[in-house]
C-alpha cells in the first residue's frame, strides 16, 4: 500500500532492484548462446520485457534480429535462434515444427527455448514427443515480479486465474511461492503474514518450505515490510464484477491497461496516432486524479488548467532576462504538465462519450440495487433487456454473474430464459461459456427443491442456529454458496447514508464504487489487520466457505521497526482490480499504516 | 550407482547443448563473478530504466531512442555492496535443465522435492502401483501442480488406463491435473474416454462438442454439429444443440441464395446496401436481423423470412420487436416501424403498443438518426412524463417539451425552454402565444 499523500508515509521498498535482477538475468542467460543470434519473442511478453530492458540492451548481447513469436515459419537465416516464451504447449509445437523444418532441410542451427518464469515438465513432454528433445536446449529466466509502480507488483501471468479457479490446476503456485521467497530475500522475512483461501494457503505452505530448505537466507536481516496478506480471488468475485468509477479503474475498463501502461487512440490524442502511454506516479497529472471518484477529475483538470495557463501568462511581463530563466528553467516542466493534462482531458471525453451511449448511469443503479438486494425483478429484465439489445457479451454476462453471486445463484426459471437469449444473442458456442462460469461458480442455478436448503430449513426447525451452521458446512462441498447476502450485512458493506455521499471527500472505501459498497476483499484486509488476525471473524470465515482456510502467522521479531510495521503487501491470487487498488491506497492514508 | 550410460537414460532428458556449465554445482560465486562480469561490460550502455518517460515507443523491435547516460545505471555489483552476496544467489543459478542426478535410490519426497526444483529425475524406478501412487501422493501434498502433471504424465506412461483412472477417481486434485494436461495437449479420445469412466456425461458431450470450433468448412461443421444432436446433454442444452444444427443449416441455404442474389445484381436492397459479411456462423438475433434488413416481406414459407426464423426458433415478442425495429430504423422505413407497433382492436380502433419500453424505441430511432417527426411521435407514448420531457429535450422535439410544459402547467420551465429554441421560430411563436394565454392557469 502507498500513502503518497501523507507527508508522514513510510519509506517503500526499492522495488527497481526486481528489474535489474530480472535484467541481469535476461543478459546471463543471452550469454549462454554465444554469438549472433536472432531472438523469437512471445506477444505476451514483449511488454514486461519492455519495462526492464530495451532494444539496445539486447543488441549489445548479440541479439541481431527481433521476432514475434507466432504461427507463420520463421524467415530468420541466422545460425542460433533464441526463443523467449511463456510455458505453453502451443509453443512448443511452433519451436518443434520450426526445427523439425530445419531438419527436413538438412539445415543444423543451435535453438535455445527461454521460459519465463518456469518451465514445465509438459512443454519439456511435447519438445521430447515432438522428435526435438536435445536439438533445442531449455533455461529459465525467473521474472516472475515486474514492478508496475512504486506500490504496486504484478506476476503478469493472465493465465493464473483460468488454470487455478477453472480448472483447478495448481502450477502457478510454486511460481508464487518462488516469487515470495524471493521477496523476503530482498525485502527481508515478513514478521506478520495472513491469509484466506485454498490457493493462498497452499502457497503459503510451499514458500515456507522454501524457506525452511534454504534456511539462513533471511535470518538476520531486518524486515521492510510489516505484513503480508494473501487472498483468493474466489473469495471475492463480487467486486471485481462491478464497474469501475474511480478514474484509473474507468482508464481501464475502457481502455485496458495492459503491464502499467494504456494504448489512447487517436479519439483521444486528438491527433492521428495512437499513444502507448504510461501510467504511474511518474504522470504528475495521473497521480493526482488515479484514485478520484470520475465526478471530481472533471474539476481538477479544469482547474489544473487554468492554473497552467495562468503560468503560462505570466511570460507577458517579462524583461529578457526573465524570459531566459522561464524559458530555460520551466517551460519544459509546463509543457510537459500541458501535454498530460491534455491527454487525461482527452482520456475523459472519450470515457464520458462512451458511457453516456451505453446509458451508464442506468446500468450503475442495476448494479447497486444488485448489491443492496432490492428490486431483484427490474434488475433482470434490465440485463434481459442488455442481452437482447447485444449491447455488449462481457457486459451481459458480468451483470448475470452479479446477480448470480448476489442472490446465491439464479432462480431455475431466470437461468433457463436469460441463458437462452444469451445463446441466441451472442452465439449458440456460448454453451461453453456457461459450463466453464459454472464450474468457476460464477454463474450457478439454485437447484430446484435444493437439498441443501431443504435440509437446512428442516433442521434448523429442530435445533438451534449453531448446529444447522455446522450441518450446512458438512454440506458446503457440495454446494458452495456465495452467502453474500449474510456477509454483507455482517461486514457492513453497504453503508448506511443520511443525505449525499460527498465523494470529493471519501469518508471510507465505499467511495470507489459511489458510496454504495464497500469492496468485500478490502474490508477482509481491513478487519484482519485491525485484528491482528481471524479473531471475531469466525462466522465470516464459515459464510466464506473458509473454515480451514484462513490462517495467521505472527513471530515475534524485535527486529522490525515500526516503520516498516506500517507497510503491508496484500497479494490477490488471480488477480485485482484498480478499485481495489485505490480502496487500499485510501485505507493506508486513513490508517497511517 | 554404478550403472552404464544407457541405464541412466533418465525420464527427464538433459540437454545435449551444455554451453555453460560448473562442475560444483554450489559454487554460486563464480556464477556471481560471470553476471557480475557481463553486467560491468554493460556499464556504459545500459540508461536507467526507472526513467520511465511518456515519449517511450512500445516494444516493436525499433529502437527506443532514449537518451544514454553513462553510469547511472545501478549494476548488480553496486548492490552487492551492501546486501549480502547469498540472498542474490538463487536468481542466477546456472540452467536448472544442466543439473543431471545420478542416483536412482532417491525417496518419494526427495524425487518430489528434486522436481519441484526442475532437476532432472528419474522416475523409472518408481515401478510397483504402490510407488508410483505414494509418489503421486507426496507429489499432491507438495501443492506444485507442475509436479503433479510429471508424475502423472510417468503415470499415464507406465499404468494401464482403467488403472490410472481408478486410481485417479479417488484423488480429485491429481484427477483435475490430468484433465486439464489431456485438455491442452489434445489428447480428445483419452479425455472423452476419462470422462466416461467417470461417469461425467455433461462433461463428455461438451468436449465433443466443443471441437465443431476447429472445424472451418460449414458443410462439415453442420455435420458435425447433427452429430452431437444425440448427445447425452441436459434436456435444456439438447435443445440448444438442435437449434444450433437448425441455424447453421439455415445460414447455409440463405447465404447461398444471397450470394446469388447480389451477384445477379437484380434486388434492389442487395445493390444499395451490399452486404459486409457473410451470414454463416453468426448468432441467432444477427440472422434475425440480417433477415429483417435484406428479407422482410416474405412470406413465411421461405427460410429466410423474419416470421419463419422467429416461429423456428421460438424468438420472443420482444426479441423480435427489438430486432426488427433497428433493421427496419436502419433502412429508414419508418412505415414498417410504424407498423410494428400498431395493434387494431375489436372495434377497429387503432393504437400503439410495444412490447419493450417506448423510451428504448425512441432511442434505437435517434441512434438510426430518424427525423423529429418520426421521433417525437413515440416521445410522446412514453408514459413517464420525466422520461418524456427528458427524451423530448435530449432530441429536441419542441411540440412534445410545449405541450408537456402547458399540461404539467409549469411556466418556469417553458419560459426556460425557450432560449433554447431557434429566435423568430415557430416554436418560439407558440411559446410566446402559450405564455401570454389567459386560459392557462400556471401553477408557477
Amino acid at each position: 500500500m502507498a500513502f503518497p499523500h501523507r507527508p508522514d508515509a513510510p519509506e517503500l521498498p526499492d522495488f527497481s532492484m526486481l528489474k535489474r535482477l530480472a535484467r541481469d538475468q535476461l543478459i546471463y542467460l543471452l550469454e549462454q548462446l554465444p554469438g549472433k543470434k536472432d531472438l523469437f519473442i512471445e506477444a505476451d511478453l514483449m511488454s514486461p520485457l519492455d519495462r526492464i530492458a530495451n532494444v539496445s540492451i539486447l543488441k549489445q548481447h548479440e541479439v541481431d534480429k527481433l521476432y514475434k513469436v507466432e504461427n507463420k515459419p520463421a524467415l530468420s537465416s541466422s545460425e542460433q535462434l533464441c526463443f523467449l516464451v511463456r510455458p505453453r504447449i502451443k509453443n512448443m509445437r511452433y519451436i518443434a515444427s520450426l526445427v523439425n523444418a530445419d531438419k527436413m532441410a538438412g539445415r543444423t542451427r543451435k535453438y535455445k527455448v527461454i521460459f519465463s518464469p518456469q518451465k514445465f515438465y509438459a512443454c519439456e513432454m511435447v519438445l521430447e514427443e515432438e522428435g526435438v528433445y536435445g536439438d533445442v536446449s531449455c533455461d529459465e529466466w525467473a521474472f516472475s515480479l515486474l514492478p508496475l509502480d512504486v506500490d504496486l507488483l504484478s506476476m503478469e501471468l493472465p493465465e493464473f486465474f483460468r488454470d487455478y479457479f477453472l480448472e483447478g490446476d495448481q502450477r502457478w503456485i510454486n511460481t508464487l511461492a518462488q516469487a515470495l521467497h524471493l521477496l523476503s530475500t530482498l525485502y527481508g522475512p515478513f514478521p506478520n503474514c495472513y491469509g484466506i483461501g485454498r490457493c493462498a494457503k497452499m502457497s503459503y505452505e510451499l514458500w515456507k518450505r522454501l524457506e525452511e530448505e534454504e534456511d539462513g537466507e533471511t535470518k538476520g536481516r531486518r524486515p521492510e515490510i510489516g505484513h503480508i496478506f494473501l487472498l483468493d480471488r474466489d473469495v471475492d468475485f463480487v467486486t471485481a464484477l462491478c464497474s469501475q468509477v474511480v478514474y484509473e479503474g474507468l482508464v481501464d475498463d475502457t481502455f485496458r491497461i495492459k503491464c502499467g501502461s494504456v494504448d489512447f487512440g487517436p479519439e483521444v490524442t486528438s491527433s492521428d496516432k495512437s499513444l502507448k502511454v504510461l501510467l504511474n506516479a511518474e504522470d504528475k497529472v495521473f497521480n493526482e486524479i488515479r484514485n478520484e471518484h470520475f465526478s471530481n477529475v472533471f474539476g481538477f483538470l479544469s482547474q489544473k488548467a487554468r492554473n497552467l495557463q495562468a503560468q503560462y501568462d505570466r511570460r507577458r511581463g517579462m524583461d529578457i532576462k526573465q524570459m531566459k530563466n522561464f524559458v530555460s528553467q520551466e517551460l519544459k516542466g509546463l509543457k510537459q504538465e500541458h501535454r498530460l493534462l491534455s491527454l487525461h482531458i482527452g482520456a475523459c471525453e472519450s470515457i464520458m462519450k462512451k458511457k453516456t451511449k451505453q446509458d451508464f448511469q442506468e446500468l450503475i443503479k442495476t448494479e447497486h440495487a444488485l448489491l443492496e438486494g432490492f428490486n431483484i425483478r427490474e434488475s433482470t429484465n434490465y440485463i434481459e433487456e442488455h442481452i437482447d439489445r447485444q449491447v455488449s457479451p462481457i457486459e451481459s454476462l458480468r451483470l448475470m454473474c452479479l446477480l448470480s453471486i448476489t442472490e446465491n445463484g439464479l432462480i431455475p426459471k431466470d437461468y433457463r430464459s436469460l441463458k437462452t437469449q444469451y445463446l441466441q444473442s451472442y452465439g449458440p458456442e456460448h454453451l461453453l461459456t456457461f459450463f466453464n462460469l459454472r464450474r468457476a461458480g460464477l454463474l450457478t442455478e439454485q437447484a430446484p427443491g435444493d437439498t441443501l436448503t431443504a435440509v437446512e430449513s428442516k433442521v434448523s426447525k429442530l435445533v438451534t442456529d449453531k448446529a444447522a451452521g455446522k450441518i450446512t458446512d458438512a454440506f458446503s462441498s457440495l454446494a458452495k454458496r456465495s452467502n453474500f447476502r449474510a456477509i454483507s450485512k455482517k461486514l457492513n458493506l453497504i453503508p448506511r447514508v443520511d443525505g449525499e455521499y460527498d465523494l470529493k471527500v471519501p469518508r471510507d472505501m465505499a467511495y470507489v464504487f459511489s458510496g454504495a459498497y464497500v469492496p468485500l476483499s478490502c474490508r477482509i484486509i481491513e478487519q484482519v489487520l485491525e485484528r491482528r488476525g481471524w479473531q471475531g471473524l469466525d462466522e465470516v470465515v464459515r459464510l466464506l466457505n473458509c473454515s480451514e482456510l484462513a490462517f495467521t502467522d505472527m513471530t515475534k521479531d524485535d527486529k522490525a521497526s515500526s516503520e516498516s510495521l506500517r507497510l503491508i503487501l496484500v497479494v490477490f491470487l488471480g488477480g485485482c482490480t484498480f478499485s481495489e487498488i485505490s480502496a487500499l491506497r485510501f485505507l493506508g492514508r486513513e490508517k497511517g499504516k | 550407482m554404478n550403472r552404464t550410460k544407457g541405464d541412466e537414460e533418465e525420464y527427464w532428458n538433459s540437454s545435449k547443448f551444455k554451453a555453460f556449465t560448473f562442475d560444483d554445482e554450489d559454487d554460486e560465486l563464480s556464477q556471481l563473478k560471470e553476471s557480475k562480469r557481463a553486467v560491468n561490460s554493460l556499464r556504459d550502455f545500459v540508461d536507467d530504466d526507472d526513467e520511465d518517460d511518456l515519449e517511450r515507443v512500445s516494444w516493436t523491435g525499433e529502437p527506443v531512442g532514449r537518451r544514454t547516460r553513462p553510469g547511472s545505471f545501478q549494476s548488480l555489483s553496486d548492490a552487492l555492496s551492501d546486501t549480502p552476496a547469498k540472498s542474490y544467489a538463487p536468481e542466477l543459478g546456472r540452467p536448472k535443465g544442466e543439473y543431471r542426478d545420478y542416483s536412482n535410490d532417491w525417496s518419494p519426497s526427495d524425487t518430489v522435492r528434486r522436481l519441484r526444483k526442475g532437476k532432472v529425475c528419474s522416475l523409472e524406478r518408481f515401478r510397483s502401483l504402490q510407488d508410483k501412487i505414494q509418489l503421486l501422493e507426496e507429489a499432491v501434498s507438495m501443492h506444485d501442480g507442475n509436479v503433479i502433471t510429471a508424475v502423472l504424465i510417468f503415470l499415464k506412461r507406465t499404468l494401464s488406463k482403467e488403472i490410472l483412472f481408478r486410481e485417479l477417481e479417488v484423488r480429485q486434485v491429481a484427477l483435475r491435473h490430468l484433465i486439464h494436461f489431456l485438455k491442452e495437449i489434445g489428447d480428445q479420445k483419452l479425455l472423452l474416454d476419462l470422462f466416461r469412466f467417470l461417469d461425467r456425461t455433461e462433461e463428455l458431450a461438451l468436449s465433443h462438442y466443443r471441437e465443431h470450433l476447429n472445424i472451418q468448412d460449414p458443410e462439415k461443421r453442420k455435420e458435425f454439429l447433427k452429430t452431437c444432436i444425440g448427445l447425452p446433454f441436459s434436456a435444456e442444452d439438447s435443445a440448444h444443440i438442435q437449434d444450433h444444427y437448425t441455424l447453421l443449416e439455415r445460414q447455409i441455404i440463405i447465404e447461398a441464395n444471397d450470394r446469388h442474389l447480389e451477384l445477379a445484381g437484380q434486388t434492389e436492397v442487395f445493390r444499395k446496401h451490399p452486404r459486409k459479411a457473410s451470414i454463416l456462423n453468426m448468432p441467432l438475433v444477427t440472422t434475425l436481423f440480417y433477415s429483417c434488413f435484406y428479407h422482410y416481406t416474405e412470406a413465411e414459407g421461405t427460410f429466410s423470412s423474419p416470421v419463419n426464423l422467429k416461429k423456428t426458433f421460438k424468438i420472443p415478442d420482444k426479441q423480435y420487436v427489438l430486432t426488427a425495429l433497428a433493421a427496419r430504423a436502419k433502412l429508414r422505413a419508418w412505415h414498417d416501424v410504424d407498423a410494428l407497433f400498431t395493434t387494431k382492436n375489436w372495434l377497429g380502433y387503432t393504437k400503439k403498443r410495444a412490447p419493450i419500453g417506448f423510451h428504448r424505441v425512441v432511442e434505437i430511432l435517434h441512434k438510426n438518426s430518424a427525423p423529429v417527426q418520426v421521433l417525437q411521435e413515440y416521445v410522446n407514448l412514453v408514459e413517464d412524463v420525466d422520461t418524456k420531457l427528458n427524451l423530448a429535450t435530449k432530441f429536441k422535439c419542441h411540440d412534445v417539451v410545449i405541450d408537456t410544459c402547458r399540461d404539467l402547467k409549469d411556466r418556469q420551465q417553458l419560459l426556460a425552454y425557450r432560449s433554447k429554441v431557434d429566435k423568430g421560430s415557430a416554436e418560439e411563436e407558440k411559446i410566446d402565444a402559450l405564455l401570454n394565454s389567459s386560459q392557462i392557469r400556471w401553477k408557477n
